[in-house]
């Protein structure tokens, strides 16, 4: 038994699910749930270098206060798509589809998904929906906001916006499918000893996003295909023209697309509830209460939609209690935080990139959640509200915590995935890079808002042009940030040291196999008899059971 | 004196302290939270970072006391922000009685406001420092949202509702106003700027900007004959349909037995959807005329209903609830 991990002188195993069988077919057949996560990472990937030149585009135009760049037709197309391919097709599978998929088998001891089948065709339906809205931005684009909101979306925008409908509508499908695939397989296919108090917080995460997925999914799919019928056959659902309600269209869009805010941000509390207590070497702090609070998350997450309508004239009785769900909202998530922070408290902290990562996570998280609080607040949104506070905001909790999370799980579970590590320095070096670039952008974003920016212009009075361009130079900080992961995890994944089974170590069921995984997960199936995040009574680990730092008094 | 990096908008109107006041102290609420949750983070980063390779943690799996302190403690604070939060947007939403009422129409991409007599403006907004002004607000097309940093408030201009919002100018000067809520291609351009007057200035500027033939009163009465409402609504009471002398303002008896006060939103439902509500007393033989006027047509046929007030007592099959007499 290796005493001081990691050893040197690993070698890959020699049957793994990467060269299980080789050929394009191998890929496009597939039923593996990891190869179907590679596929998924791919593809998410192509829709975030996407997004990812739209938003350059966009920022680069806001220099200066006239627009540097493009017309108003092409700037308004720019953030409707940059919104529409990193919401739909990228922030909202990274997790669940890439990490969650290769994850929740091995962590639960499980061979695959429950269903293997439907997983592909979660993923076929995935790019299916994509053709419909690169066909869309690639013929005329598509200028209605992300939102689509009526009557501009189904009568008045000159652009492609049926095929972006009903794009996402279809991928609407394949976001139920997952989820319904991860609550059959997290219910059914647990090893043996793999009680529900056993599961990696990452697997009660995903649960509560897939609850999330297939309740809310539905209606955003038929909402937008109620806007996109009105394009095209003229019925009348949200003109008022015809008798039509275009609040209504807010109601419904909103009561999915609020919810989907969890469905990007649940999983990557998951990941960072793996990270916390791996690189700190000691069992999570409060475990029940983590887990709880992405169910409360999830639940009351569905009761705050009509906070994003405080200002079109909706009942005041309505905003209040709606105002009031969303202060509420925010309780599991800041007990998420404290428990976080709490899990530091006497561990034995590596400063390895994925710890990095969760710490970047746990401090933007904070600041998005934080102005999460001056948005609930009923007499203050009438000033930020659709100002670029709110677009600082979500940028915050998408880009700093979902995207930090997705790109610190990628770093955890690298070595898992490719069975090779990245280089060290470099990654901790990207970590920074992506926090300090992340502030610059957004940080100023918060003061243009109170400073009354409205979103989504084109060109600006010119007393915001300072923050404007400090927010630019941000972003070409924060790009770099972006760039150097995706060279280096690429380099690595043939040049890469080999990992090992457990490189960090950690103490999930998924680490308990080869990196990278054979095709099975599990050459024999796991009996699992430890508790969740016990370095202390694993001796499998090859960890000393060192001296406790302190002696116990009281705790525990 | 601005200086080169504001934090914040000018104050010009009485929601402007209020909303500030909350802006401070949820910020100070929040700064002291994540400055505490950064700094405990980065001494615990350094204090317990690993000290050999296999060196693992103290194992503590939780504490009930401090789970109940951190679920308690930002709940009574989260409350307190929702508390002033909401008073502060109750006043705002329930405008005061004594009112100027201005009314403002979005189209693409343009804003269009009418004074109260009859003096419109385009892309700009005059309005008398220290009086309750409100705004009625209309759309031609789509969602536009009038917003007016200095003074803290905005709302959502949509079609087929009228929204109001209010405010009182406090300080002089001229202010942006954009449109912030996104429609369309010239989203950007929407915008103007909103002249707060002293209250003589502006009286000067409203009747030397002339604007007789502007009067929306007039306008009213003459869509009123041409689109032949005057045919069944005579003003005597004896035509098909009710009488509009002193209907605006007055509480509506309907034939279900309820009853609605004739405001502005009642008359505009009443011209666009004639049977949405049906007077006691009267047939649902109107016919619907939506589509067929603008928002301004619509204002200006509302501003004329307004002037029909002269007389002192309604008259007989006007369908105005004599409510003193608790008529049945």
């Amino acid at each position: 038994m290796n005493q001081t991990p990691p050893s040197p002188g690993f070698h890959l195993p020699r049957d793994h699910y990467l060269n299980a069988n080789y050929g394009i077919k191998s890929w496009l057949l597939t039923t593996d749930h990891k190869r179907i996560a590679l596929l998924y990472l791919i593809s998410v990937t192509f829709f975030f270098f996407i997004g990812g030149i739209f938003a350059t585009m966009i920022r680069i135009h806001l220099l200066t206060p006239n627009g540097a760049l493009v017309t108003p037709e092409t700037y308004n197309k720019l953030f409707t798509m940059h919104g529409v391919a990193m919401i739909f097709f990228f922030l909202i599978p990274s997790i669940p589809a890439v990490l969650g998929n290769f994850l929740i088998p091995p962590m639960i001891g499980a061979k695959d998904l429950a269903f293997p089948k439907i997983n592909l065709l979660s993923w076929y339906i995935y790019i299916i929906g994509g053709c419909f809205v690169l066909y869309s931005f690639s013929t005329g684009g598509l200028d209605t906001g992300w939102t689509f909101y009526t009557p501009l979306s189904s009568i008045y925008s000159n652009s492609a916006v049926t095929p972006a409908v009903l794009g996402i509508f279809i991928n609407g499908f394949s976001s139920i499918l997952t989820g319904l695939n991860f609550i059959v397989t997290i219910h059914t296919m647990r090893a043996p000893g793999m009680t529900w108090f056993r599961l990696p917080l990452f697997a009660w995460a995903h649960y509560a996003t897939s609850l999330v997925m297939v309740l809310g999914t539905p209606v955003v799919a038929i909402t937008l295909l109620l806007a996109g019928l009105e394009r095209m056959f003229h019925l009348g659902f949200f003109n008022p023209a015809m008798g039509g309600d275009p609040i209504l269209f807010q109601h419904l869009f909103w009561f999915y697309s609020h919810p989907a805010v969890y469905i990007m941000i649940l999983p990557a509390m998951g990941v960072i509830s793996e990270i916390i207590p791996t690189f700190a070497r000691k069992p999570i702090f409060g475990y029940s209460f983590i887990a709880a609070s992405s169910i409360a998350i999830a639940v009351i997450g569905f009761f705050v939609w009509a906070h994003h309508m405080f200002v079109t004239g909706e009942s005041t009785y309505a905003a209040l209690a709606f105002s009031f769900l969303s202060y509420l909202v925010a309780i599991p998530s800041a007990v998420k935080v404290f428990n976080w922070t709490s899990t530091l408290y006497k561990g034995s902290i590596s400063w390895d990139a994925p710890m990095l990562y969760a710490l970047g996570f746990i401090g933007l998280f904070t600041i998005g959640g934080l102005t999460g609080l001056f948005l609930a607040c009923l007499g203050l949104d009438i000033h930020i509200h659709d100002t670029y506070f709110v677009i600082a905001h979500f940028h915050y909790i998408m880009v700093g915590g979902a995207v930090m999370g997705y790109v610190g799980g990628l770093h955890f579970w690298w070595p898992k995935i490719t069975g090779r590590l990245y280089p060290e320095a470099l990654s901790r070096f990207a970590a920074v890079i992506l926090f300090i670039g992340f502030n610059l952008t957004f940080f100023p974003q918060f003061i243009l808002g109170y400073l009354g920016m409205p979103r989504r212009y084109h060109s600006y009075p010119p007393e915001f042009q300072v923050l404007n361009v400090l927010s630019t130079a941000g972003a070409s900080i924060l790009a770099l940030g972006y760039l150097l992961p995706m060279c280096y995890l690429t380099w690595s994944m043939r040049y890469g040291k080999v990992a090992g089974p457990n490189p960090w170590p950690a103490t999930g069921l998924e680490w308990k196999t080869d990196s990278p995984p054979p095709t099975e997960n599990f050459h024999v199936t796991p009996v699992v008899d430890w508790e969740p995040y016990d370095f202390l009574n694993r001796p499998d680990l090859g960890l000393v059971a060192g001296a406790p730092l302190a002696p116990a008094h009281g705790d525990d | 004196m601005q200086s080169q990096l504001p934090l914040y908008p000018p104050e010009a109107s009485n929601f402007a302290p209020h909303v500030d006041g909350l802006m401070v102290y949820i910020t100070s609420i929040c700064v002291f939270f994540a400055f505490a949750i950064t700094c405990v983070i980065i001494y615990f980063f350094f204090k317990y970072h690993r000290k050999a390779p296999s060196a693992v943690g103290f194992p503590i799996h939780g504490d009930a006391r401090l789970e109940a302190a951190w679920i308690i403690v930002p709940s009574i604070l989260a409350l307190t922000m929702f508390s002033w939060g909401a008073a502060v947007y109750v006043d705002y939403r329930h405008s005061p009685p004594d009112v100027l009422d201005i009314y403002v129409i979005g189209k693409q991409w343009m804003w269009k406001a009418q004074q109260p007599n009859g003096l419109k403006e385009i892309n700009e907004l005059h309005v008398p420092v220290g009086r309750n002004v409100r705004l009625t607000l209309a759309s031609e097309d789509v969602i536009h949202d009038f917003f007016v940093p200095a003074f803290r408030v905005k709302m959502d201009v949509v079609p087929g509702h009228y929204n109001t919002m209010w405010f009182r100018p406090t300080k002089p000067g001229r202010y942006h106003f954009f449109c912030s809520q996104y429609c369309g291609t010239n989203h950007a351009l929407m915008g103007g700027w909103v002249i707060v007057m002293e209250p003589t200035d502006y009286a000067e500027w409203l009747s030397g900007s002339g604007g007789a033939e502007a009067n929306p009163v007039a306008a009213g009465e003459k869509l009123f004959a041409d689109k032949a409402c005057a045919t069944c609504h005579l003003a005597n009471g004896t035509g098909r349909a009710p009488s509009l002398s002193g209907v605006y303002g007055a509480k509506v008896l309907l034939a279900d037995g309820t009853t609605v006060t004739a405001d502005d939103a009642y008359i505009r439902e009443s011209i666009l959807q004639p049977n949405a509500k049906i007077v006691a007393g009267s047939q649902p033989l109107m016919p619907t005329f939506q589509g067929q006027l603008t928002e301004e047509q619509i204002l200006a046929l509302t501003a004329y209903i307004k002037s029909l007030q002269s007389q002192p007592v309604p008259a007989k099959g006007s369908g105005v609830a004599a409510s003193s007499t608790g008529k049945k």
